[in-house]
């Protein structure tokens, strides 16, 4: 109670710190801060299964610049721009693309990164050359991006590859998922946006050119540990029962008694069906004075009388 | 209406049905207690007491008779040991990083040790090795501190245990360890080398160097530990630090350039130097003297070109040549004979041969014992001696020596012969690996095993008795010592269980041992000659044991064999070491020194025409080296070599990186078996939020039995199973400290699990307020990892268990249990994974010293945590209570599936500690081995204690137990059987009756 009382405090500070600001400038970018906020919280969810936009929690820009205009958040102080490095089985890199993101200050002075776009370059002739060659030898397409994007050192590079067959489709269909943690990408996983079935084969795409799919991802949080007050009060009586076992179902309970039970019953009912039975036949082949004098030993004698039948 | 009816009816009927099978069958199962009786204990475990390899001994003569050694060993253990058996009497374990660097005997009672860097002092009974006072100084950690036990000045009197390191000098009263006095010597640089004190005196001299060419000597009161006198002199060439006291008023010390010795002669304040010329004892003298530690008045030991010079010190520049003695060799400190006379001994190595010299001070020329023995060449080298004696019959004197041999075991010599030995090197395993028994030959029969069938016969008949509740306490007694000594287990042969086996483990010594499963008994052990000291590899460590030859099909005739990986030297591209060892024998096979290093080794699931296992090592340059070199493994590994992935964990760089092979155009010759990387991926951790913890991966032999999982309700999910799942938890830099140095809010960890071919992060989870030790371990689609939660002061366990969504589609279970379902399509991990994760924290009461979990040969068995506790025992956890599935109120199909309701912490049940009353001290590591018979797994754990036992998650549902009385179902058959006959006479006269009446 008290903690989502908490939050609640928190969440309500948190709204009056971005929006007294706001409300001195006389809101121009509150929209869009607030907007920032609502797909904040929706980052860091599963992507959904299938690639669809619409759906997708994060947005996918399937935005194919090939020049590169420049990216609207330049002049903005928040905007950030990293490029994306590719390998087409040499040993250099080249550029291939970049990445534009928009840097989020938080009031805790952590800084994450929001809306994330792509612009991917366009293939040159050599660089398709080299691709078709990775999909004959059924090589390796390594991409890397750099690990800390406001300033990126030249030296950690954070690289994913995939097989390069697993990605012609009717396109060249590629899936990016970005692990961020604040201002840093702590991985890039880097795939074809479908399925990649095992026996890969040779297949070349119908156009020559990148359709892409990015997610950002942020970490869960982990749920909190149950707590319970009851074991609590319990625990403080300083009795610790230990743990109860397992309730066990009505048959694990008493399996014991209603398994001879059950003998019993159908004994019973046997004797129960060949009662009357006997009883017709000794009415009929003794006197009434017999039956009489013979009755009170029915009963001891049924199991005989079982196993003669 | 009466069909709607009828489903649920009949549906319950069939569950009714199974349910009542399986209670029967469980009902058949024996055993309806997971936990064992008292007179079970034993049975099929064996703990194993080690004390690690001896640094100090100090021998304790009581006029009483029972003589003890004191000892204490590099595995931080305080031991003292029976003289005439080498048992232990009692042991104190202390912790890991409390490196014990002395110990001594105080006041004939007390055993003093002084450890962690000389910041601790510890008393300990000496009978019973209860710890009778502690006390912490306050010592700078640079200085190597020392312990000097002033000797008994009068009976009764408390003596004083004086501590010096650097500067300061400690005394503390040896009844209760409180500081009497301390005297912090005002001296900058100052290194006391030497406390003594002179005979009958209440004057305690300290003697060392002020940097590198003063020496002092101070005259400290004993009583308060006033300086009373402080003399100082400066030598101008300097000194190393090196100096040993060799009268009350001499010390030799080595020279700045480690080249002459310098005599150092002091009284009242007077102190002369001597340089000592050392080419008049040794002609050609050239090159650097060192000095060596030897406690005898008047005696100087000195190595110089690899060979060993005793010297006489006769005056303050007169040295008298005694003896030379080449390696290997040992010394004993001085042994006090009488007032006037001391003794020491010199071992000397010469090849299968040990020579035992003492000599005393009365007559150094000659020996008071010299004695020769044979050792066993699988002991290595001496290393190290102390010196005992005693008084023959015939009233000379008699000496035993307590030896430490190089595979670190310990020998009690006398008379020539070995009394006893340890095998203490098995305190230290570094690694182990399992071997199978060879399969029973031809002609070997129970009889001959239980000697006679009247043997046999009597036995069962006592056991029936004991069933029967007739036997007598006598009879009891009869019955455990038989079940105990059951010879069946210790047996040469495979078993049909599986549970005899022989576990193969690596010293830090560089000792290969097979130990049976049976008893623990060491059937061959073998001293790696490639892994011992020599001058190609000065500095030699080991470092994995694999199964490098495993017969199965095609090599049967052959023994399996063992590869053992070393590293000659600490550094990472230090060259590699590889041996491999005959499982059955022992015997060294092959061994070389790698011409590359060893940073990562892969034992790969493909095998040569001999059923050699081809292993992948990776050097520091990250080329891949393919072992065998053999035409075949290269055909084997060439089929295989685009789908073989690997990765490597820089902790230091924070950073975890995937290779695969690059294929390769030309094949050069001489280059054939060596393969270049290519990096595939890489993951960053900012350093600055995020530092690698610890990393786990799944057993590669583990097996699974089912991918699918039938929860409540006839659903499926479909685990994720991969063999190349990576978890990884990482701490914030700030709180990768000790428990406390961080708060809450600056702690956090991140739980990720990766896939090592595809360098994907599948899942990733922040806990925060949560900080290390971590603690983890992977099987099937689950990890389960151990933290300490600051928020809620208590440790925590986390479950994440990871499904497989791509596939939740095919929910038949009819298909599923009727084998259509289509398992067995190749999955491509470069397929964009659809997965579900499913989590949930528990708290536990219990720190945990290492993790593992239960494997079976079949994976149908549910599994079971093992938890090395704090206490050093091992618990055993069923996985059901870390289900992320729990709920607080589970519905009806739930609790019949088998949920257990939520609560909020994990049990601990004293019946589950699979170690009973027994502790297996200095707890590093559990090892599970999956027997036969799918229902066990054996359990063996090792620290300085060994200890192993089989243990069944579910229970033994496969099998009888061992005391099952065939006896009684025999006699139970017999008599039904009988009663049968009994009754169909008498049911027959009966009828013969009634037809005549």
């Amino acid at each position: 109670m008290s903690e989502g009382w908490c939050c609640g405090r928190s969440l309500a500070l948190f709204a009056l710190v971005i929006l007294l600001p706001i409300w001195i400038a006389r809101g121009f970018q509150s929209d869009e801060l607030l907007q920032d906020d609502e797909e904040f919280g929706l980052e860091g969810g599963r992507p959904a299964a299938g690639p669809k936009p619409s759906t997708n929690p994060v947005r996918s820009p399937i935005r194919r610049r090939p020049d590169l205009d420049p990216p609207s958040g330049s002049a903005d102080s928040n905007s950030v721009q990293f490029s994306l490095e590719h390998n087409l089985g040499g040993s250099e890199f080249s550029p291939a693309g970049t990445f534009t993101a928009r840097l989020k200050s938080w009031s805790h002075g952590g800084q994450t990164l929001t809306k994330l776009r792509f612009s991917r370059n366009a293939l040159t002739e050599g660089e398709k050359r080299a691709f078709e060659r990775l999909l004959k030898e059924d090589g390796h397409y390594t991409i890397r991006v750099p690990s800390n994007v406001l300033n990126p050192s030249g030296e950690d590079y954070v690289i994913s590859s995939v097989r390069a067959r697993c990605i012609p489709r009717e396109s060249l269909d590629e899936h990016f998922v970005i692990h961020t943690d604040g201002v840093n990408i702590i991985a890039v996983n880097y795939g074809s946006a479908g399925a990649c079935r095992y026996p890969r084969l040779l297949r070349y795409p119908a156009k020559w050119s990148f359709t892409s799919y990015t997610v950002l991802k942020n970490s869960e949080q982990a749920p909190r540990t149950p707590t319970f007050a009851e074991e609590l009060l319990a625990g403080e009586d300083g009795l610790g029962e230990g743990v109860k076992p397992p309730e066990k179902s009505f048959w694990a309970k008493y399996w014991l008694y209603l398994v001879p039970l059950g003998f019993i019953v159908m004994n019973a009912m046997t004797q129960a069906m060949n009662m009357p039975e006997e009883q017709q036949v000794a009415g009929q082949s003794t006197s009434q004075g017999q039956v009489a004098q013979r009755a009170p030993t029915t009963t001891t004698t049924t199991t005989t009388t079982v196993r003669r039948r | 209406m009466g069909s709607s009816h009828l489903r649920p009816r009949t549906a319950m009927a069939i569950r009714a049905r199974l349910g009542f099978v399986i209670l029967l069958s469980l009902f058949f199962s024996a055993t309806l207690s997971t936990a064992l009786y008292e007179d079970q204990v034993g049975l099929a475990d064996w703990h194993h007491k080690y004390i690690g390899k001896v640094k100090h001994a100090v021998f304790h003569t009581q006029k009483t008779g029972r003589k003890r050694v004191v000892v204490s060993t590099e595995e931080n253990v305080v031991a003292s040991l029976d003289l005439r058996t080498g048992f232990i009497f009692w042991r104190n374990v202390l912790g890991k990083n409390d490196h014990i660097d002395q110990v001594d005997i105080a006041l004939g009672k007390y055993v003093v040790t002084l450890s962690s860097g000389g910041s601790i002092l510890r008393a300990w009974n000496l009978p019973d090795g209860q710890m009778i006072w502690e006390s912490t100084l306050p010592v700078s950690t640079l200085s190597k501190s020392s312990l000097y036990v002033l000797a008994n000045m009068n009976v009764g009197k408390d003596n004083l245990i004086l501590v010096f390191g650097g500067s300061s000098i400690h005394a503390l009263s040896s009844m209760d360890g409180q500081i009497v006095w301390r005297k912090e010597l005002s001296i900058d640089s100052l290194e006391i080398q030497q406390i003594f004190q002179p005979h009958d005196s209440d004057i305690i001299n300290a003697v060392g160097f002020v940097g590198s060419s003063e020496f002092v000597v101070y005259q400290i009161s004993y009583r308060t530990g006033e300086v009373m006198q402080q003399s100082k002199a400066s030598f101008e060439s300097g000194f190393c630090g090196e100096a040993s006291l060799v009268f009350d008023n001499l010390v030799v010390a080595l020279d700045a350039s480690k080249s002459s010795l310098v005599s150092i002669s002091f009284k009242n304040e007077v102190i002369n130097f001597h340089q000592i010329n050392l080419s008049d004892l040794v002609p050609d003298f050239s090159g650097k003297v060192t000095l060596l530690p030897l406690k005898f008045n008047g005696m100087l030991a000195i190595e110089i070109a690899s060979s060993i010079l005793l010297l006489r010190v006769k005056g303050a520049n007169e040295l008298e040549f005694v003896e030379k003695i080449s390696h290997p060799f040992a010394f004993s400190d001085a042994l006090p004979l009488s007032k006037e006379q001391q003794a020491f001994a010199i071992l000397q190595h010469d090849e299968s041969k040990i020579h035992f010299k003492v000599k005393s001070d009365n007559d150094l020329r000659n020996e008071i014992l010299k004695e020769t023995i044979q050792m066993d060449s699988q002991r290595g080298n001496i290393e190290k001696v102390f010196i005992n004696n005693y008084i023959r019959t015939d009233r000379t004197h008699g000496f035993r020596f307590l030896v430490v041999m190089e595979d670190h075991s310990l020998l009690l010599i006398q008379q020539g012969e070995i009394v006893w030995s340890r095998e203490d090197g098995l305190a230290s395993i570094v690694d182990s690996t399992t071997s199978e028994l060879p399969v029973e030959k031809e002609g070997v029969s129970v009889a001959e095993v239980e000697h006679n069938l009247f043997e046999w016969l009597k036995g069962h008949l006592l056991k029936l008795k004991g069933t029967l509740m007739l036997a007598s306490p006598d009879e009891v007694a009869a019955i455990q010592a038989i079940r105990l000594k059951s010879s069946e287990k210790n047996k040469m042969t495979r078993d049909h269980n599986g549970f005899r086996k022989l576990i193969i483990v690596l010293t830090r010594a560089g000792k290969v041992l097979a130990l049976h499963t049976g008893d623990g008994r060491v059937v061959w052990s073998v001293l790696l000659p490639a892994l011992r000291r020599s001058e190609t590899c000065g500095n030699p460590f080991a470092l994995r044991v694999y199964q490098w030859q495993v017969p199965h099909h095609h090599a049967m005739h052959e023994n399996p064999s063992v590869l053992v990986v070393g590293r000659c030297g600490h550094g990472f591209d230090a060259p590699g070491i590889f041996s491999i060892v005959d499982s059955y024998t022992g015997k060294v096979q092959n061994s070389l020194i790698l011409e590359h290093s060893v940073s990562h080794i892969m034992p790969l699931p493909l095998t040569d025409s001999t059923e050699q296992r081809l292993h992948l090592i990776i050097d520091a340059k990250l080329q891949a080296h393919l072992y065998p070199k053999n035409s075949d493994s290269l055909k084997h590994f060439f089929n295989e070599m685009p789908n073989i992935y690997w990765y490597s964990v820089e902790v230091e760089k924070n950073k975890i990186k995937g290779y695969s092979l690059e294929s390769k155009a030309e094949l050069d010759t001489a280059e054939e078996y060596v393969f270049q990387a290519k990096e595939l991926w890489s993951i960053i951790f900012p350093s600055e939020s995020e530092k690698i913890a610890v990393t786990a991966t799944r057993k590669m032999n583990e097996i699974v039995h089912t991918q699918a999982k039938v929860v409540a309700d006839q659903d499926v999910m479909y685990k994720y199973v991969s063999k190349n799942i990576l978890f990884v938890a990482t701490v914030a830099p700030k709180a990768a400290g000790e428990i406390g140095s961080a708060t809450p809010e600056e702690a956090l960890l991140y739980a990720y699990l990766i896939d090592t071919v595809s360098g994907r992060i599948l899942h990733r989870v922040c806990h925060q307020g949560a900080q290390g030790p971590v603690h983890a371990v992977v099987s099937e689609n689950w990890v389960v990892y151990h933290y300490f939660n600051l928020r809620a002061h208590r440790y925590e366990m986390s479950v994440i268990e990871i499904y497989d969504q791509s596939r939740a589609d095919n929910k038949d279970v009819w298909k599923l249990v009727l084998g259509k379902h289509n398992l067995t399509a190749p999955v491509s991990l470069y397929s964009r994974p659809d997965v579900m994760v499913k989590s949930q924290s528990y708290f536990f009461t219990h720190s945990v010293k290492s993790m593992a979990v239960t494997a079976t040969a079949k994976g149908i068995t549910s599994k079971q945590l093992l938890i090395g506790t704090i206490g050093d025992q091992v618990l055993a956890l069923d996985k059901r209570f870390l289900d992320p599935r729990r709920s607080v109120n589970p519905t009806q199909s739930e609790k019949e599936e088998g949920i257990i309701p939520l609560t909020d912490s994990l049990p601990i049940v004293p019946q589950s500690y699979i170690t009973h009353s027994l502790q297996v001290e200095g707890l590093r590591s559990m090892v599970t081995i999956p027997a036969k018979l799918e229902s066990t797994t054996l359990v063996f754990s090792y620290g300085v204690d060994l200890f192993f036992t089989r243990i069944a998650p579910s229970r033994t549902y496969d099998s009888l137990t061992e005391d099952f009385s065939y006896a009684l179902l025999l006699i139970t058959i017999v008599v039904l059987v009988a009663a049968i006959f009994v009754t169909w006479a008498l049911s027959e006269k009966k009828e013969l009756k009634e037809k005549w009446r």
